[in-house]
């Protein structure tokens, strides 16, 4: 049973992300004046303003930066940070895994949980 | 152009309460005030400027201003940076009157999540749409206690770090916490009661982390002429610095905090060093939260808090850096979920003279305060405060 998520409220500056998202796919934005990716999406770049913005689709792999496990919560869950191969880290969870066996660095891949109310959302399960 | 020696703390006042449900947050406000003015020898139509955080009840500083009637300000801010606001604030308060933009100024801090029975660190909440990381995030419940615990994670991963070092930062702060006769904890605990507390958010354990208490505190900041005109002893603001720290467009790093920068205006503008205080009020919400200040401000080489944080090294009449002498966050007092004011509080006691003797430092001629206000693991405010006893 997946935990219950507050639903997402898609913004209408990523209206394209989200999207993408509904479709199975994530994104993660490159800028094509700086060439640097960003994370959380932005119509501007945060690294050099700029507006030129493309998104690129996840190759779906990353490795755990770091990770928190609560296991005192009313549906016990696991927050992460993951580096994507496209070099931007992301908060997420880790969901179908043994937490006490995480482990930073470890290789994790890409999985989609529905959310009631609003867009499914990107979450990680081990490699 | 500098605030250092331009600015004194002349009124600072804790209130007593840790719980007050027969009390509403304005009027806390307003009963902090009272002790502060008190506390300086100053009335209420002294003040001329007032700040609070974006947290006061109202619009900005305004509606608080008016529920007090304060009549002659010419000078108001309301910069919420979290717990560490108040901290910031100081520093604010000592531009304002550097600049001769005010004389008398007020800071007061309020809240009642205990009465209210909030679940601070642990439970999950509907974030605002329009914050624009909310879209992006609040569906992982980033729930404090959890941001927090991702930097302890990664601090041991990097460094070794072990919860028993971090739990020595507890029971630092208990053995202080027992002389204070309104401490919430006066118990002293062992690193073996932190360690063996439950598990709230791997790998920080229940007494890893803050209280949740009603309350709140006032500062008064005044210029030197009208300082040295009160009976109390002179705490002269020498340096102040902050800074923000978040997510750097996704180039995350969970090593360091925004207290690099604010400590660094800080050490620069006062022009003393680590190892010149005498006394450090850390903002604790948790024990790592202290661990990764002593490293950003310089008390230690990156990677080291663990073992600087060991064997009491943070106890008063024990250690080489006495901190949190009230027993800070961890023990005593989180007033509104904001600690930041309680931290100056008690390093304007120690630079008095005015600790419980048990935990006064002698001599304590120079001391720092610094606050971490929002969430270490994504977000924050960092606030440097250095002080010295004329």
């Amino acid at each position: 049973m997946a935990r219950k998520m507050f639903p997402s409220v898609p913004s209408a500056e990523n209206a394209a992300f989200w999207a993408a998202a509904e479709a199975g796919t994530l994104m993660v934005p490159k800028c094509k004046s700086c060439g640097k990716s960003h994370w959380y999406p932005r119509a501007l770049c945060p690294h050099c303003f700029s507006d030129d913005i493309e998104l690129i689709p996840s190759k779906g792999t990353g490795t755990i930066y770091s990770w928190s496990h609560m296991p005192r919560a009313p549906e016990p869950f696991t927050i992460a940070y993951v580096t994507l191969a496209e070099g931007v880290t992301v908060l997420t969870n880790i969901v179908d895994c043994d937490p006490t066996t995480l482990k930073i660095g470890q290789s994790v891949k890409l999985a989609w949980q529905k959310v009631e109310g609003g867009p499914q959302v990107w979450v990680y399960t081990p490699a | 152009m500098s605030i250092k020696g331009k600015a004194y703390i002349v009124g600072a006042y804790e209130h007593p309460t840790r719980k007050a449900p027969d009390k509403s947050v304005a009027q806390l406000h307003a009963e902090c005030a009272v002790g502060a003015l008190k506390d300086a020898g100053l009335t209420k139509d002294d003040i001329d400027g007032y700040i609070c955080a974006g947290d006061a009840p109202g619009m900005g500083p305004i509606n608080m201003i008016d529920y007090m009637n304060l009549t002659k300000i010419r000078f108001m801010d309301s910069t919420d940076v979290g717990g560490s606001s108040y901290l910031l604030h100081v520093g604010h308060a000592a531009q304002a009157i550097a600049l001769g933009r005010a004389s008398v100024v007020l800071i007061t801090l309020a809240g009642r999540p205990r009465s209210e029975g909030q679940a601070t660190g642990t439970a999950p909440r509907a974030g605002n749409p329009l914050v624009p990381d909310t879209q992006f995030e609040q569906q992982y419940a980033a729930v404090t206690g959890n941001g927090y615990a991702m930097v302890a994670a990664r601090h041991m991963y990097e460094y070794g770090t072990t919860s028993e070092q971090l739990a020595w930062i507890k029971v630092a702060a208990s053995h202080h916490a027992q002389y204070n006769e309104h401490a919430m904890l006066r118990d002293v605990v062992t690193v073996e009661d932190v360690v063996n507390s439950p598990m709230v958010a791997t790998p920080l354990h229940r007494l890893d982390c803050c209280v949740i208490s009603d309350g709140g505190g006032a500062l008064i900041v005044t210029s030197p002429e009208i300082a040295k005109s009160l009976k109390r002893p002179l705490v002269k603001v020498i340096g102040a610095g902050e800074s923000p720290k978040g997510q750097l467009g996704g180039m995350v790093d969970l090593t360091y905090s925004g207290a690099v920068r604010s400590g660094a205006a800080a050490w620069a503008e006062s022009g003393v060093k680590p190892s010149d205080i005498k006394y450090a009020s850390i903002y604790d919400s948790f024990t790592i939260t202290v661990l990764m200040q002593l490293e950003d401000l310089g008390f230690c080489a990156r990677g080291q808090g663990g073992k600087f944080v060991s064997d009491g090294n943070l106890i008063s009449g024990v250690g080489k850096l006495p901190f949190n002498t009230d027993g800070g966050g961890l023990c005593n007092n989180h007033p509104a979920n904001r600690g930041g004011i309680t931290k100056v509080i008690e390093a304007v006691r120690q630079l008095r003279g005015e600790a419980h003797p048990k935990v006064q430092v002698p001599n304590c001629d120079i001391a720092l305060a610094h606050g971490t206000g929002g969430m270490l693991g994504t977000r924050h405010g960092s606030a440097t405060l250095i002080m010295e006893r004329e």
